[in-house]
């Protein structure tokens, strides 16, 4: 019966070694894995630092005036002035009776063609 | 465990036997028994008392290598923690107040060379004089080849200018990573940003420290790692400040200023969305300070705050202010304006011959000098000082710039009745123009003291009442006539209600002895829309002159307003204010 108990108790020592081990190995893996992560981390925000100064270099307004300048046969774009402020009563409604779409092809029509 | 009895029967019958007492033998076991029980007990004892130490022994024992281990080892940052998007050893960014970059910073390198390691100094010298054209081949070949164990080369390298270094192939040149500040936009809003450069340097790293503006400012704040990299949100909006720019720029140009500034401030709030200073600087590669000449003429002086000008007319609605808020007269009482105006051995007379006498409206609308005066002598010296006083005009404006503690405002330390006179249309008192646009938005916003600033905050609180409602109002009102019908019509936009005051004032001769003929400070502090006010834009010209058929133009009306007309049918439309039918009064 004792010696039951000793074999147990010492079964016992030795799995919780071996979890404890275990443990320890998994532990250091996940700060080997944070750590990296947070390296890769540091190198997407500096990366990241320099892709905002480009963004902001190239949308900078002196650059986009000598583009506007540069493009302006094609896209005629002039600065906002007060006039073209509009209302919603500007915008033309269309009249729903008076339709300039073509009318409705009929099903038996495009039958008869073929 | 066999019991021994303490009479065995046979020891019993012998001592019977024998004749002796068989109790003795008794007592005798009964001995040897407690011996025996005694020797057990003390042996559990000791060993109870062994393991006892051995426990003790090797908890100390723990604790102490647990301690030595401690002391001995490297501090060590935890891994574990998730420290978060804080930890950015950087300097904070700078941001407009929709949130687009003005300053950031760039990893790059810095170049430095240590001669005694070169293979081949003479083509070391050789190449790097091609790679960079503003180095001297000859120096570097003196450096190179002299005692010096190590020199910087460049400060900033660009990638390309790396790699070509790179491609040299000499071991004795060598790279040291550096951060530096990068200001996107270049010129744009330069005096504001300032400017950074490097505090103590080292190969391996550099500290960025801000040298001006508001970079300096907050230096404090940009570089501090318990804010990690935190921004700093400005007021001023970038497609405003670049409009302003540009519009000032050209009108600079077109009336042959040799400066220019220009202020745009929310009327409520005195928050500053726009600030121009012209000439500029690249704040990327910003100047030396100027060691001859003036140093107002330098590009790195900022107009807006540090310029210390008389203001000219611009301060005429001051003194009819007053007198409104004060009851003394109201918009349609008549003032005598006959002239000219003598006291002791001065003349105030008028641009014009305005007649025998004008009402305090018509007086601002058609900027008299003498009209001015007269209000301001029923004011009096003291009262008109701490009116001024009021509206900030006595001290620097707290605007978040180092700069703007360089523009104190100069007045007359006596404050006597002749400077009454002339301080009630601007002259014998010097003042920023920032000062001059927190006081205009002071008068029009409903009479809240308004405290300039650049730095965006979730509220800011109103300042103290300085005039009533009603008398803001009619200040607006004159305001509004003078652009209707006064010296402002220039400035008139359709749809934005412009009210505003002209001032030309002559500049004072530096040497002392009175003031140009032909040099004049044009500004015009304008407020938009009248009825309804939103912001304020303040606009100074430096030595403008229109030249025409007759006469060269330099009065404000001519320069200052048809260019902040410009600014704001430019601007407007940005600032989402929708034109607007004026309502009837």
């Amino acid at each position: 019966m004792r010696l039951l108990l000793y074999f147990a108790i010492f079964g016992m020592v030795i799995a919780q070694g071996f979890w404890a081990y275990t443990e320890n190995y998994e532990t250091q893996k996940a700060l080997n894995d944070a750590q990296k992560l947070q390296s890769q981390i540091a190198e997407a925000r500096a990366r990241l630092g320099v892709l905002n100064a480009e963004w902001a270099y190239l949308n900078r307004p002196e650059r986009l005036h000598e583009l506007v300048d540069m493009n302006f046969d094609r896209l005629q774009l002039l600065p906002l002035r007060p006039e073209q402020f509009g209302t919603v009563g500007e915008v033309p409604v269309k009249d729903p009776q008076s339709s300039d779409l073509p009318p409705a092809l009929e099903l038996s029509e495009l039958e008869g063609s073929e | 465990m066999i019991r021994k009895p303490l009479r065995p029967l046979a020891l019993v019958l012998e001592a019977r036997s024998q004749g002796r007492n068989p109790a003795e033998i008794e007592r005798e076991n009964v001995r040897a028994r407690h011996e025996q029980a005694r020797d057990r007990s003390r042996l559990r004892a000791e060993s109870r008392l062994l393991v006892l130490i051995l426990a003790f022994l090797s908890l100390f024992v723990l604790v102490g290598v647990r301690m030595g281990t401690l002391s001995m080892s490297e501090p060590m940052e935890p891994q574990s923690a998730y420290t978060g998007p804080s930890i950015v050893a950087q300097r904070g960014n700078i941001l407009d107040r929709k949130g687009r970059i003005l300053a950031t910073n760039l990893d790059t390198y810095s170049l430095y060379a240590t001669p005694q390691d070169m293979v081949d100094p003479l083509m070391a010298a050789e190449g790097l004089a091609e790679i960079f054209p503003d180095l001297d081949q000859q120096d570097l070949t003196r450096w190179f080849t002299g005692e010096r164990k190590f020199l910087w080369v460049k400060k900033k390298l660009s990638p390309e200018q790396k790699q070509a270094v790179h491609d040299l192939g000499e071991p004795g040149l060598k790279f040291g990573p550096r951060e530096v500040r990068l200001y996107p936009n270049g010129r744009l809003a330069a005096h504001v940003l300032g400017g950074a450069s490097f505090g103590r340097e080292d190969v391996a790293a550099a500290e960025v420290v801000g040298v001006a503006g508001v970079e300096k400012t907050f230096d404090a704040f940009l570089r501090d790692p318990t804010y990690a990299g935190e921004a700093l949100e400005l007021t001023l909006d970038l497609t405003i400040q670049s409009a302003v720019e540009h519009v000032l720029r050209g009108g600079m140009t077109l009336m042959n200023a040799k400066g220019a500034a220009g202020i745009l401030m929310d009327v409520n709030t005195g928050e500053i969305v726009s600030l121009v200073s012209l000439p500029d600087f690249d704040p990327n590669d910003r100047p030396a300070p100027p060691t001859q000449g003036n140093p107002a003429d330098s590009p790195l002086f900022n107009r807006a705050v540090q310029g210390v000008y008389e203001l000219g007319s611009t301060f005429k609605i001051f003194a009819a202010a007053q007198a409104l808020e004060l009851g003394l007269v109201q918009p349609d009482t008549m003032i005598d304006i006959r002239g000219p105006l003598k006291w002791g051995k001065y003349r105030i007379t008028d641009f014009h011959n305005y007649g025998n006498e004008l009402s305090v409206h018509d007086i601002i609308k058609k900027s008299s000098n003498i009209g001015s005066a007269r209000l301001a002598l029923e004011i009096g010296a003291e009262r008109q000082r701490d009116f001024l006083t009021q509206l900030g005009f006595t001290e620097q404006t707290s605007v978040e710039m180092v700069e703007a503690s360089g523009g104190r405002p100069k007045f007359p330390a006596k404050w006597e009745d002749i400077s009454t006179i002339t301080i009630s249309y601007g002259h014998g008192i010097s003042a920023t123009p920032m000062h001059l646009a927190a006081a205009y938005a002071t008068l029009t916003n409903g009479g809240y003291k308004v405290t300039p600033t650049l730095v965006k905050q979730d509220y800011i609180e109103r300042g103290p009442r300085v005039i009533s409602p009603e008398t803001s109002r009619q200040v607006r009102e004159m305001l509004r006539d003078v652009v209707r019908e006064g010296t402002a019509t220039f400035g008139d936009v359709q749809g934005y209600a412009v009210g505003g005051k002209t001032g030309t004032a002559d500049k004072p001769i530096p040497t002392g002895g009175g003031y140009y003929e032909d040099r004049v400070i044009a500004t015009f502090a304008s407020v938009f829309p009248s009825h309804d006010p939103k912001y304020v834009l303040v606009v100074t010209l430096d030595e403008p002159e229109l030249a025409t058929e007759v006469e060269p133009k330099r009065t404000a009306g001519w320069t200052a307003v048809p260019v902040s007309a410009e600014i704001i049918t430019r601007i407007a439309p940005l600032l989402g204010l929708r034109p607007e039918i004026e309502p009837a009064r």
